[in-house]
């Protein structure tokens, strides 16, 4: 079946329906597929008033199905919800019952977008996908690798959500979006006439309303007679000493400052969180500064594993400018060495390397 | 494009709707009106429920029409009861109006997919008001022993409802026979339009009206009559049966002896003449239906949900299957416009996508 057929990811918003229309005009064929990730009626007491910008609302669906409509293509809704909870929503859960910082998205384009998906589309006869994500990917010859680069528009780049895509994920995935402005995505939305052009950007995890991720683990918890930690546990400095009580150190983010209700004459910030302790330990600002960190289930795409340590730049959180450091390979793990103390590193959290615009690959904080 | 969806929905027939094109143009009247046009319209609302009642084996003043068949289901179940029977078989439009009711009884079907008549026995009891369990399965295409259930069911002292939406476009029917005490039917299953169906209310059974206003059908269900509707519905109910049984076995014999690992559900079980749901072991059933859809074929798993993506059927859990075997599972339901060419190419193309999609997975060995 060659037929060149690509499958575009739609969730409804203003840029995978900007890279439908981009595919259409060019010619290619096209098919448009939103995945069902999450049932919005499941854990009714996080409903709230607003669902748009929610995965997998109803209007973002309406949405999504207008556009398709509009540019005159098959369109389908794909049912993953299984493989959504299994690979992303329970890992999110375990997570912060383990005293780390999980990254959902990046979870989601591993198994979900770049493994689920791809294997509907091609089990559908396509033999590409495309995302509206702000990335690039190209073949590079001498090495005989599929590259992945930083987007053109350093404010959307996703590629530290990307830092676990494989060469044969790559090799099968079109970014049309990587080459472009944000505002050029929405002139060209708004040139092609679709019914999404102005539509708003969602933001927070797309499962977890308005962002409180604790009344979503309490209530996915409660549902699935998951035992939550103890309500309340002790907060400590880092000398040991008792400041206060936490109500459940899942709460708790690493660098998180507000909340802690601990009266001190500097602000405090938490440093760890310790599930086998029961603890949430707190400092200064200085006492977020850490210079090393281990990468684990590293990942290297645009280059082979090094032999010997390399210079590059890693990226700690997805806002995070990527600083220098000298990496290492040891015992499984990548040492990270920076050049200058980096803020508030976030057991669980993803660990981008780059040189320059090259993602050299990523894995996770250990 | 050819359509094996038929249990989803049949196309209006081309003699229906050369019934019931002059309706919607002329014939306006409101049947309530003592004037000509009134009286046209009368005429054409009786003649249809004549034409109806002689399809069902059953007299015309038995028959209500409503807006279709969850309409009917839900008129049909609205009455008060002690205690109520159903099965897990059932469309939402019967579980759904019962689920709430506080003294529900839902019993399963064996692997067959049937209810047994030893199963409702062991159910009933003496507060036992109503028995509601469907005819014929949409998804599985089985057909209930419901003559033996709806025999039990008044042997306790309680009424006996079926939702037959599946049936009357696909087998004859008598429902005096069947001994039912109500049947609920869908136009857009039997080459109708959708928005019209019908309840049978056998005589003496009280129903609690859904809709109140003026004394249309007997005080049964208010609403100015959907004349076009109904006209349409009578036209569909006096056609001849064309038999899919030839058809439908051609199809499955055929996928079998193309397709390996592949599994007719309920194969054991009294089906209708137009269904075949089959398993084909270690894929994805949405990612073959769609596959199918892109080369020009309709056909259908599970149930949707309001986002249109697809859930595992409910009945096919109900059979035992687990989640991964109700999801490989396709439903194709032929209707008479189904030619012999087309199932052929069918066959060729799920064999192909089946082919195709068993190499890219994982699980399949």
């Amino acid at each position: 079946m060659s037929n060149g057929l690509i499958a575009v990811a739609m969730s409804g918003g203003v840029d995978s329906s900007a890279v439908a229309a981009l595919l259409k005009k060019e010619g290619q064929p096209i098919v448009g597929m939103t995945m069902q990730l999450w049932n919005q009626r499941r854990l009714p007491e996080l409903s709230t008033e607003t669902s748009s910008g929610r995965c997998c609302s109803i209007d973002d669906v309406y949405d999504a199905r207008y556009v398709s409509q509009f540019l005159g293509i098959p369109y389908y809704v794909v049912n993953f919800e299984d493989q959504f909870e299994q690979h992303v929503v329970r890992p999110f859960v375990d997570d912060y019952l383990n005293g780390r910082t999980p990254i959902p998205c990046t979870l989601c384009n591993n198994f979900i977008k770049f493994e689920t998906f791809l294997e509907m589309a091609s089990g559908i006869g396509a033999e590409k996908i495309a995302t509206g994500h702000y990335a690039r990917v190209s073949f590079d010859e001498p090495t005989g690798r599929y590259q992945l680069r930083r987007a053109v528009d350093a404010t959307k780049d996703q590629t530290y959500f990307l830092l676990g895509l494989t060469q044969a994920q790559l090799s099968k995935t079109l970014f049309p979006l990587g080459h472009m402005l944000k505002t050029e995505t929405r002139e060209l939305a708004r040139e092609a006439g679709l019914p999404v052009a102005e539509k708003q950007d969602s933001q927070e995890i797309c499962f977890v309303p308005n962002g409180d991720y604790a009344a979503f683990i309490a209530a996915y918890a409660a549902e699935q007679g998951i035992a939550l930690p103890e309500a309340g546990g002790d907060i400590v400095s880092q000398a040991g000493e008792v400041l206060g009580r936490h109500a459940g150190f899942h709460n708790y983010t690493v660098g998180q400052r507000r909340g802690l209700g601990v009266a001190a004459p500097e602000p405090l910030y938490v440093i760890a969180t310790e599930p086998a302790s029961n603890r949430v330990t707190v400092g200064s600002p200085a006492d977020l500064l850490t210079t090393r960190l281990s990468i684990r289930d590293m990942n290297w795409i645009s280059i082979a594993a090094p032999s010997d340590p390399i210079r590059a730049q890693v990226r700690i959180r997805n806002r995070h400018i990527p600083a220098p450091a000298t990496l290492t390979l040891k015992d499984g793990l990548v040492e990270v060495e920076f050049d200058q103390p980096q803020r508030a590193v976030t057991p669980g959290q993803g660990a981008a390397v780059y040189d320059g615009d090259l993602v050299l690959g990523g894995g996770w904080i250990a | 494009m050819a359509y094996f969806d038929h249990n989803a929905t049949t196309p209006i027939a081309p003699d229906v709707l050369a019934a019931l094109v002059p309706v919607l143009s002329e014939s306006y009247g409101n049947a309530s009106s003592i004037h000509q046009h009134g009286q046209r319209a009368k005429q054409l609302l009786e003649t249809a429920r004549r034409q109806l009642a002689a399809r069902l084996g059953c007299s015309p003043k038995e028959i209500v029409f409503t807006s279709g068949g969850t309409e009917s289901n839900n008129l049909a179940l609205a009455g008060s009861y002690r205690h109520i029977i159903t099965s897990s078989l059932e469309h939402p439009a019967v579980a759904q109006p019962l689920a709430r009711h506080p003294n529900l009884t839902v019993l399963q079907p064996n692997a067959d997919g049937l209810i047994t008549p030893a199963a409702l026995q062991a159910a009933l009891r003496p507060e036992t008001g109503l028995v509601s369990i469907m005819h014929a399965n949409n998804e599985l295409g089985t057909l209930q022993p419901i003559a033996e259930l709806a025999a039990l069911a008044h042997d306790a002292g309680a009424l006996f409802h079926s939702d037959g939406v599946q049936v009357p476009g696909r087998l004859p029917l008598n429902l005096n026979a069947l001994g039912v005490d109500l049947y609920s039917l869908s136009g857009h299953k039997m080459y109708a339009p959708k928005g019209i169906g019908a309840l049978y209310v056998r005589p003496g059974v009280e129903l609690q009206p859904q809709l109140f206003g003026g004394r249309h059908e007997s005080g049964r269900r208010a609403g100015t009559e959907n004349i076009p509707g109904i006209v349409a519905l009578g036209a569909a109910a006096a056609r001849p049966l064309s038999s899919l049984t030839a058809l439908r076995d051609r199809l499955e014999s055929g996928l079998l002896a193309a397709v390996p690992d592949s599994i007719v559900n309920c194969a054991a079980a009294p089906r209708l003449p137009n269904t075949t749901n089959i398993r084909f072991a270690g894929l994805e059933g949405e990612a073959l239906v769609i596959g199918l859809d892109l080369r020009g074929f309709s056909v259908s798993s599970g149930a949707a949900c309001s986002s249109g993506a697809v859930e595992p059927s409910p009945a096919l859990l109900a059979i035992g299957l687990t989640r991964e075997q109700a999801k490989s599972c396709i439903r194709f339901s032929l209707g008479e416009s189904n030619t012999p060419y087309e199932v052929d190419s069918l066959i060729a193309a799920v064999a192909a996508s089946v082919a195709h999609l068993r190499k890219l997975s994982p699980t399949y060995v």
